[in-house]
């Protein structure tokens, strides 16, 4: 049986140059366009919000402020002692996340956050940053981190080991969570649209009235994604400082 | 059979093998959000704690689905 009209679901994540031949010339893709843009409104946010500096804050500013106070109260609670230090970096990652991934749920933009390469590298910053933190604090005291306090010491042999897997596949976890979320999320309102074109065009009229049914699951899939964008900055930004916190407090 | 239909046949039923995976992250975010249930009608007061670890929780959990949808999405169209 020859397979019907297939769904392109991956096709909307491949990479092209972008800003026409200059873009071309350096090879500036839709994923470099996407981060800049989002790293244009991230500023836009806080340069604009935070100007007036109003001592009762208006709308701009008051939501700016909010997601500063959002980031530090994270970083104050999970991080503990010493958490300025590393504020910055978690306040950007967070928001460079955030706004990725709302900007990839707008139709024609594109998400960087789709790329393994770009989940990957900044697991990758977050994992090394940890280690650096902690042989810097610790010096080699840090590798007691991989022998738990309180466990009898004759099960090391096996505890250790184990322990050192858990901590090398935080990168792994932390990187692949994020590009299966937003994957998942586009090749679903992929799909569906696609079954939408494919009824229209198979069942004429009853198709039209049919498509609304795949339309209407896409539309509760935009709600969802919303959910999922934020979901995923949050949680991408609570196992950074859970990270950083182990690599500062060793427990 | 020749041997093209038979791969696509076979990629198709791996493909849906791969999607059972998801089956437990069901369980267990529905496991997750009774316990929050539980925990805040036992303690009001503890909401806004307890809904944060939650959240982590079930991303955490969903994180595992996707793993597994994601193998499936990567035999399917890879």
């Amino acid at each position: 049986m020859a397979a019907g009209p297939s769904i392109d679901a991956l096709g909307q994540f491949q990479l092209a140059t972008s800003l026409g031949p200059v873009g071309a010339a350096v090879n500036f893709t839709n994923a470099n366009l996407a981060m800049l843009l989002t790293a244009v409104l991230v500023l836009a946010l806080f340069g604009y919000g935070m100007r007036t500096r109003a001592l009762i804050p208006g709308r701009t500013q008051a939501a700016a402020e909010m997601g500063y106070e959002f980031v530090a109260r994270l970083c104050q609670d999970i991080i503990g002692e010493g958490w300025q230090s590393f504020f910055p970096f978690v306040f950007t990652l967070f928001f460079f996340i955030l706004f990725g991934n709302l900007v990839g749920l707008f139709p024609y933009f594109f998400a960087f956050t789709s790329h393994i390469a770009v989940t990957a590298a900044l697991a990758v910053i977050v994992f090394g940053l940890s280690i650096i933190v902690g042989l810097v604090k610790h010096k080699l005291h840090f590798f007691t981190y991989f022998m738990p306090a309180g466990a009898p010491k004759l099960l090391a042999p096996v505890l250790v080991p184990i322990e050192i897997l858990t901590f090398l596949s935080r990168p792994v976890s932390l990187s692949i969570r994020l590009f299966a979320n937003i994957v998942a999320g586009h090749v679903l309102w992929e799909v569906f649209a696609g079954f939408m074109l494919i009824v229209a065009a198979a069942l004429g009229a009853i198709g039209i009235a049919a498509g609304v049914i795949p339309l209407a699951i896409n539309v509760v899939l935009v709600g969802f994604e919303l959910l999922v964008a934020g979901l995923q900055a949050y949680v991408f930004a609570v196992l950074t400082c859970l990270y950083l916190h182990d690599a500062v407090h060793l427990h | 059979m020749n041997p093209q239909t038979a791969a696509m046949l076979a990629r198709d039923i791996g493909a849906g093998l791969a999607a059972i995976g998801v089956a437990g992250a069901g369980v267990g975010i529905g496991h997750i959000f009774s316990a929050l249930v539980s925990s805040v009608a036992r303690n009001p007061a503890s909401r806004d704690q307890v809904f944060g670890l939650g959240i982590l929780g079930f991303a955490l959990t969903e994180a595992v689905a996707l793993y597994a949808l994601l193998i499936s999405f990567l035999i399917l169209f890879g």
